[in-house]
């Protein structure tokens, strides 16, 4: 149970953030929720929360590819709950394209946010963690980031940034007892996936089936309390990159 | 007076006497690993009531009393 734990969770108003959100909170975790756009939207999940779980639950507006704006959300974050026991960077965009075409923006957008945005999020709130010796950080990575994506050379450059921060940061933070970990999930039926519907790879899935933002969620919750594991990168896949 | 804050804190964290902490000693010398230098900050940041951001190394105890002295000016 993460009773008496906050969590911070970015992209927490949609898709896999949303479903994270709710299992942490069911949990017993207080949460802090971020997204860039629909405050409205994170704001409807934390009553939720709170009206399911009796937890406390706030919603943040921040885009967290903002160095500064992070900082002050984190700040903010940290007036109304106090610390921070669990960061989860979940905050991802997609501009798809193949390399040939792609235009350097939707390069460095797809960079800023899902790689750089996380470093963002662990940069500041990492003070609270060392401070409290223990805590947790989980970063939201893909599959195209293991085995790479034609479309998404981006997005996997970003995802697969993402492991090697993982790794970094559990090595630097173990001796105080700070995890970090990942998980990479394969094809999950939200709104990023609706172009992915038409991929051939959706047949090879081994289990068959896409994969619900739940079982994501799912696999958060268990890195939250796995108190031996850190630097390990669980796929929440389907099989399909084994 | 910002050396005594910082030998105090050294000094609980490493059971060492307070009086061994120097300007010129480094943090090497006193047992501090970098990330020590982290919570150290942060101590120091509570003790302090400001806000100090580490972007550059310091070595030594006195380099960090330079650096905390520079953003006080600030």
């Amino acid at each position: 149970m993460l009773n008496g734990k906050t969590a911070v969770v970015t992209g927490g108003s949609r898709g896999i953030g949303k479903a994270i959100v709710l299992k942490l909170a069911s949990l017993g975790a207080d949460v802090a929720v971020l997204c860039a756009g629909r405050l409205d939207a994170a704001e409807a999940v934390c009553a939720e929360c709170v009206e399911r779980c009796g937890v406390k639950a706030k919603a943040y507006c921040c885009d967290v590819s903002d160095f500064e704006k992070a900082k002050q959300t984190v700040l903010a974050i940290k007036a109304e709950f106090g610390t921070v026991h669990i960061l989860v960077n979940n905050a991802g965009i997609t501009r798809d394209g193949l390399a040939a075409m792609m235009k350097e923006e939707d390069f460095d957008a797809v960079l800023d946010t899902n790689l750089k945005g996380a470093f963002n999020m662990i940069r500041h709130c990492v003070g609270m963690l060392i401070r409290n010796r223990s805590g947790c950080i989980i970063n939201i990575t893909s599959v195209a980031g293991l085995t790479g994506n034609a479309g998404q050379c981006n997005y996997a450059a970003s995802k697969a940034g993402l492991i090697g921060l993982t790794k970094s940061i559990a090595k630097e933070l173990a001796p105080r007892g700070i995890r970090c970990n990942a998980v990479a999930p394969g094809f999950i039926d939200t709104e990023m996936t609706e172009s992915q519907t038409d991929n051939p790879l959706l047949a090879a899935i081994p289990l068959g089936r896409m994969g619900t933002t739940e079982e994501v969620a799912e696999a958060v919750a268990y890195l939250a309390e796995a108190s031996y594991v850190t630097g390990e990168v669980l796929r929440v896949d389907g099989g399909i990159a084994m | 007076m910002l050396l005594e804050t910082i030998a105090k804190i050294i000094a609980e964290r490493t059971d060492c006497d307070p009086a061994e902490v120097k300007p010129e000693s480094t943090f090497v010398e006193l047992g501090i690993d970098s990330l020590d230098t982290v919570e150290l900050l942060m101590s120091l940041e509570d003790e302090l009531g400001m806000e100090i951001e580490l972007d550059q190394k310091v070595e030594t105890v006195g380099e960090l009393i330079a650096f905390i002295e520079k953003k006080q000016q600030a």
